[in-house]
């Protein structure tokens, strides 16, 4: 089990700005209060993605048995990730103690009979307890099979998801990153006559395949990605990223120890940034640009931008006359309750009311930035608050997590899904348009006159009187 | 109203239509103990027989006048004469049904004539009802034929009130209930047991959902229809409160019921989707007076639900559908009302129905057209028959099969359309084939840089010991 001080150090990310409040760190979950998910849930969310990787679960069957492959990340390749691992404790194991003796032999299982990159191990809440020492298995595992196997300690009652992360990325800065030096540029790849840099992307996770927008723009600039931790990574792209020149922080703080401790270690500089909306896709090109300091590289960017900025605005056009106007209220997590803005606003829409329940200080600032010192900002997430937000704005379509969709859809209110269940991905230039396309087919979509329609018979009173007198009457109906 | 086009080519090219005459012999099929028996080559029955048998998977009691070329140049009723003779002394039908085939019109048969010779030749067969039918196939098509069928019947067997003392209301719990053709047997049991959960006791017409449902009887062989409309009530229409009447193609079939007994009736063009079986519903409450059984509130509120769940896919999605005209009617307006397009429509015939289509043009014409139209206009899903499907290959998108014939696909005739619960059940089988396309699939792009091994993707999470 991993020490309380431990746990407190990665609490206490002195990178996030949320330890300059008086309560520091992450907000402790609330007994009877609390939603989200657990530490365990958020380490397997981070690394999940990382696809030539066996991943076990060390425990008893709930923690995989209801998680496993239900995430929308893509792979161009492998599809190891997609394999549900785990050691699925039985009674006996917990009372005899053969927890540990089970994991070794998954592990070599696993080994034998997926040849994987890397294994993963994640604890979980009752070997924790039990006290199996994952850390000692994983390190005689590897020794054992030449396989490299890594301890991810993230039982459930740590903390909360965003601590899961943050273990993850812990994790991965010590035992994987540094391990390996980068691949020389593949032959040939080098055509222009430009400094290929190299980057890496932290907390992008490829959803629905939306960085497969991205890629195409950053191979175009002569950025090479180390690695994207973790959407379509491999373990010998994550053993790479200390050689990086910069760090961008995808949309997230979750994994901000991850670009802090490359910086204290490796001395690389990062920058937080998004890729939804055509603003922040922009920017975050930019500095990239910006912070690499190479002129040649800013003003092809400048280039490139120009021209991708002139191209999406003709398509997003037709598109915008459909959402102009249209009035949306955004619960989501953290940063996209920003990010997400710019890309609506650019589509014309007026974003009423953003979700801050996760959302940091500074955050909240750029929100204040962006939509006016007047916005509503939601802490409370419970159905009935959106609901009363929604009736009182004037709503036309929430826009928040898999999770809210069915509050909205019983509530016969038009609905975005946004997180990371989602089946398509609007990162990118071309993810803007996918995004027009999808909140218009929802908004504009008959089916809210159908659903919010009394039934005929319930018109007017309660039960109509039989008709005696039908002689002679005659309907017909094109419906 | 869609912009309509007629067929502009010499040559039909994966045809749509089936014929009219197959089409009134479909309808003869739902009356209890009845044979149709098609006037015309052997042939004409035979590859309706087929035709029949493979989409119901059901033997099919289909006769015919077998004429020859000594009847094709000499006159043929006296096929029809001795034809009609062999089944009745043979089989005692309840009914035979005689449409004609486009040999027997184009020679110059005069059915109707001929079954009044039958009349005179074999006096001790008259109450065997005899229903002559002109339904030469190179007019309309299946669903016309028909509906011309279920308007013979009448003709022939529901006395004009006046005469026989039927009176509209006499019996207060029954309802008439015209159907067409596009109504499979598994939509006509739904279509019962609504009107039946209302408190009434419905007279469907014809009822293949007793006949060809496909169920096992205890007989082993039969040589006549084994269910459907018993041919008895036939004379009890006139008795019945109103006439519920489905389909556009029936109007004139409905017309000719009311004027002969009286019965108000209540039209509808099809039962497909939230606000046709509204209008359905709220007319069974009109009549009953009986607030609106729970269970069908409850099956309203679950199509309203999958609506919310399935507009997701459905929205924007684009349909091209090949099917008589008010079967394609139905699913247009189906697709429309949750977002959907229809952006190629084929109808084998004109018909009442097709001005009602929601779609920009509707085309009269063959599968060649529609893969023509469906290509152009970038369609997703083609709704057809079982012939669509070498079309939906080419056109390399899915095939949702509906209408006749579907020899390919196991229970096809069963599959139920209609109603709050079938409309529902339409709605996820449309959403899963949207969802199989993955429409928001992004392609996967490596990074000409990556650090990815080439030979890596042919590793795709299977065992090592598979991989060879």
């Amino acid at each position: 089990m991993m020490k309380s001080k431990d746990i407190a150090e990665l609490l206490n990310e002195p990178a996030c700005s949320h330890n300059k409040k008086e309560k520091s760190g992450c907000a402790r979950p609330k007994p009877g209060a609390s939603a989200g998910g657990c530490a365990f849930d958020g380490a397997q969310i981070a690394l999940l993605p990382i696809a030539d990787v066996a991943h076990i679960v060390h425990g008893s069957i709930a923690c995989a048995g209801s998680s496993w492959d239900n995430r929308g990340t893509r792979s161009s390749g492998p599809r190891l990730f997609k394999v549900g691992m785990t050691t699925d404790l039985t009674e006996q194991d917990v009372i005899m103690g053969r927890g540990e003796k089970r994991l070794f032999h998954s592990i070599k299982q696993a080994i034998d009979d997926y040849s994987p990159a890397a294994v993963f191990v994640y604890n979980t809440c009752i070997p924790a307890l039990i006290g199996d020492d994952i850390e000692a298995i994983c390190k005689s595992a590897q020794e054992r099979w030449g396989t490299p196997v890594v301890p991810v300690d993230c039982a459930g009652f740590y903390g909360t998801k965003n601590l899961g992360n943050r273990i993850a990325g812990d994790a991965m800065v010590k035992h994987v990153c540094g391990t390996r030096e980068p691949d020389p540029l593949p032959h040939g790849a080098q055509s222009g006559n430009f400094k290929v840099h190299d980057v890496n992307l932290v907390g992008e996770y490829n959803i629905a395949g939306e960085f497969w927008h991205v890629l195409p723009l950053l191979d175009h600039l002569g950025i090479r990605v180390l690695c994207t931790l973790s959407g379509d990574a491999r373990y010998r792209e994550v053993q790479t990223m200390h050689r990086a020149e910069v760090n961008m922080m995808v949309c997230s703080k979750a994994m901000l120890n991850v670009a802090r401790k490359l910086e204290d270690s490796f001395g690389t500089p990062w920058f937080e940034g998004s890729f939804y909306g055509v603003e922040d896709t922009s920017k975050a090109l930019r500095d990239f640009a910006r912070i690499i300091n190479d002129p040649d590289l800013t003003e092809r960017t400048e280039r490139l931008i120009a021209s991708e900025e002139k191209r999406i605005h003709k398509a997003l056009e037709p598109w915008r006359n459909h959402l102009r106007g249209k009035r949306v209220l955004l619960y989501t997590g953290g940063v996209k309750s920003w990010s997400i803005v710019s890309a609506l606003q650019d589509l014309g829409m007026t974003v009423v009311a953003t979700g801050t329940k996760k959302s940091t200080e500074e955050d909240k600032a750029r929100i204040r930035e962006i939509m006016g010192e007047n916005t509503k900002m939601i802490d409370d997430g419970s159905p009935r608050a959106l609901l009363n937000v929604v009736r009182d704005y004037q709503v036309d379509i929430l826009i928040a997590g898999g999770r809210n969709m069915y509050t909205a859809l019983k509530a016969r209110i038009p609905f975005l899904d946004i997180n990371q269940e989602r089946e398509f991905g609007y990162a990118g230039y071309e993810g803007m348009l996918e995004l027009a396309k999808q909140l218009a087919l929802t908004i504009e979509s008959p089916i809210w006159q159908a659903v919010r329609k009394p039934a005929p018979w319930a018109v007017g009173g309660k039960t109509t009187e039989g008709t005696e007198d039908t002689e002679g009457s005659k309907e017909v109906v094109h419906a | 109203m869609p912009e309509i086009s007629k067929r502009k080519k010499a040559l039909s090219v994966s045809p749509l239509k089936a014929s009219q005459t197959i089409g009134a012999a479909l309808a003869f099929l739902g009356f209890h103990r009845a044979i149709p028996m098609l006037h015309g080559a052997q042939g004409c029955t035979a590859f309706g027989k087929v035709f029949f048998v493979r989409h119901f998977r059901e033997p099919i009691p289909l006769q015919t006048t077998a004429m020859d070329q000594i009847a094709a140049v000499m006159g043929s009723d006296d096929n029809v004469v001795e034809g009609l003779k062999a089944i009745c002394s043979k089989n005692s039908p309840s009914l035979v049904g005689v449409p004609t085939t486009g040999l027997a019109e184009t020679q110059g048969s005069d059915v109707t004539m001929a079954v009044g010779e039958f009349r005179k030749k074999y006096p001790e067969y008259s109450h065997i009802p005899v229903v002559p039918l002109s339904t030469p196939d190179f007019s309309g098509c299946l669903e016309t034929g028909f509906a011309k069928a279920v308007e013979g019947v009448i003709n022939v067997m529901v006395p004009d009130a006046a005469s026989a003392g039927t009176k509209p209301g006499k019996r207060p719990r029954q309802l008439n209930v015209l159907v067409n053709a596009s109504l499979t047997p598994g939509d006509l049991e739904a279509l019962k047991d609504i009107i039946e959960l209302c408190g009434f006791r419905p007279l469907v017409i014809p009822d293949l959902s007793d006949s060809l449902d496909g169920h096992l009887p205890d007989e082993d062989f039969s040589p006549l229809t084994i269910g459907g409309t018993p041919v008895a009530e036939m004379a009890t229409l006139g008795d019945s409160k109103a006439t519920l009447v489905i389909g556009a193609s029936l109007n004139a079939a409905a017309d000719l019921l009311k004027e002969r007994t009286g019965v108000p009736d209540y039209r509808f063009d099809h039962l497909m989707g939230l606000a046709a079986n509204d209008a359905f519903i709220h007319a069974l409450h009109q009549l009953s007076g009986e607030p609106v059984p729970l269970k069908l509130q409850r099956q309203r509120a679950q199509l309203q639900d999958a609506m919310l769940d399935t507009h997701f896919m459905l929205g924007l999605s684009r349909f091209a559908i090949a099917a008589d005209a008010d079967l394609l009617n139905g699913f247009s307006q189906l697709l429309a009302e949750n977002g959907a397009s229809t952006v190629a429509a084929v109808v084998p015939a004109n018909a009442p129905a097709i001005k009602h289509i929601a779609a920009e043009h509707v085309h009269i014409g063959d599968l060649e057209d529609l893969e023509k139209m469906a290509e152009a206009n970038e369609a997703e899903v083609l709704i057809c028959n079982s012939h669509g499907q070498e079309t939906a290959l080419r056109l390399g998108i899915p095939l949702l099969r509906a209408g006749f014939p579907q020899y390919d696909l196991v229970g096809g005739y069963q599959q139920q359309w209609i109603g709050y619960a079938g409309t529902r059940q339409t709605l996820f089988d449309i959403a899963n084939i949207l969802l199989s396309l993955e429409k928001g699939e992004i392609h996967p792009y490596r990074s000409i840089y990556a650090q990815k091994r080439d030979d890596e993707v042919t590793h795709f999470g299977k065992p090592a010991h598979n991989l060879h």
